[in-house]
């Protein structure tokens, strides 16, 4: 049976990084396709008319949207491999909240961290590390958040990684000294091979920070 | 203590979001109306990250966010499946409720707003409602096909709460010959089995959102 999937994206976008990390896990063979998002190409604004979104993930010519979705699909699809969810539906419930917990705080906090400045900027910081202690009480001594191997909540968090150094240059602030576990347990994952290929270099996301800020004005 | 304990508030549309899903799967349940200017010990213990309702405790353990909940309940009772079983029409489920978690909220700032930021509001809910119309429901009964699932569920508070929310802030955003499926979809779902017996009361409702909305411009 051939399999069709391609993957519209953006090589920055922790989002379309976490699909980049799950269809990897499960040794899918993909197109990864590079959308310019100042000029959209006809297949994604046909394949996600309601967001005109990166990333998208496409099956056959089926499309799933939103990067959280698309993961739990290709968990559900390429089930024999490596599950991302567990099975037991309390605990799919707790890696659920988790995910969304990240989708809630770590982006748009994350985002006010180099968009703003003074007090605002202060206080995005000061969300972002509480964020991501809470975020280290649920890791806990386990390897990974999914146990003894990578899951759902690890997918959904490790790609804002590759932002850390971006984060902290334009913040100036260091997360390691208040998130040394958090630190330790992204070092662990990128020892994958599934999370190196996927996410990008971090000085490259803060070059790319730079020309956003300066495109916006932002100083 | 009972088996399952569902913490709530009566006019939340996302306590009632849990409880429909109980009621559907014959899930039998304890209701623990909270006080959410006085929140209770114990759901500060449960639900210590958002301190919100609903919370859904199962043998002690609790469960947060509504949405969360309900997919607990379709994959530990799977009687009356609420989610389809195909990987990706289950997919395109996901995505309609993920629209109204993100888009919803517009209805609750119309409700607590006036001025240029509800113009906005409205603008946003309006524009919420025509994806819906256009793209979501097709021409089924139900955003489930021929029964309730999920996608409904989630989409109750379109169906009860906004007709109020229309009726306090006085905009009339759902029109009927502007968004005729979802207008017809709203009868539908009201007059579904178990929901037409479990929806609060219009008229309590009314009382209730008046006053929250004067005490939220109030403080504003």
């Amino acid at each position: 049976m051939a399999e069709e999937v391609i993957l519209l994206d953006f090589w920055s976008s922790p989002f379309g990084m976490r699909v980049r990390i799950a269809l990897a896990e499960k040794g899918v063979k993909y197109e990864y396709r590079e959308e310019d998002l100042r000029n959209k190409s006809p297949l994604l604004l046909q394949m996600n008319p309601v967001h005109k979104k990166i990333p998208v993930l496409i099956h056959n010519g089926k499309p799933i949207c939103e990067s959280l979705i698309a993961v739990q699909y290709v968990d559900e699809v390429w089930k024999d491999k490596s599950p991302l969810l567990p099975s037991d539906p309390y605990l799919r419930a707790q890696a659920r909240f988790w995910a969304d917990f990240i989708d809630k705080k770590i982006y748009d906090i994350g985002r006010k961290i180099w968009t703003t400045k003074g007090d605002e900027q202060e206080a995005a910081k000061k969300e972002f590390i509480e964020a991501l202690k809470l975020l280290e009480g649920e890791l806990g001594n386990k390897p990974y958040f999914g146990g003894e191997s990578m899951g759902y909540v690890d997918v959904a968090l490790i790609p804002f990684y590759s932002w850390f150094y971006a984060y902290e240059t334009c913040g100036n602030f260091s997360i390691e000294p208040e998130c040394p576990v958090l630190i330790a347990w992204a070092k662990r994952c990128l020892q994958k091979e599934s999370v190196s290929k996927s996410l990008p270099d971090p000085q490259k996301v803060y070059e790319f920070v730079l020309v956003l800020k300066k495109k916006f004005g932002i100083e | 203590m009972a088996e399952i304990e569902l913490h709530g508030t009566w006019p939340s549309p996302y306590s009632y979001r849990v409880l429909w899903a109980l009621k559907l799967k014959g899930i039998p349940y304890e209701y623990v109306e909270e006080d959410l200017f006085n929140k209770s010990p114990l759901l500060l213990q449960y639900n210590p990250v958002y301190k919100k309702i609903p919370v859904l405790v199962h043998g002690g353990k609790p469960i947060c966010e509504s949405v969360i909940i309900l997919q607990y309940l379709d994959e530990t009772w799977p009687q009356n499946p609420l989610l389809p079983s195909d990987p990706y029409e289950r997919a395109v489920a996901r995505f309609w409720i993920k629209f109204i978690e993100d888009k919803g909220p517009s209805v609750w700032v119309v409700h607590r707003t006036s001025g240029e930021e509800q113009e906005k509001a409205v603008k946003d809910t309006l524009e919420m409602l025509k994806t819906i119309e256009e793209q979501a429901l097709g021409g089924k009964k139900y955003f489930g096909g021929d029964k309730i699932g999920m996608v409904d569920i989630a989409y109750g508070v379109i169906a009860h709460w906004l007709e109020v929310v229309e009726e306090v802030v006085g905009i009339k955003m759902l029109e009927p010959y502007k968004f005729p499926r979802l207008h017809a979809w709203t009868k539908n779902f009201k007059e579904a089995p178990i929901i037409v017996d479990n929806l609060p009361d219009r008229d309590e409702m009314l009382v209730y959102f008046k006053q929250a909305r004067e005490k939220l411009l109030a403080s504003a």
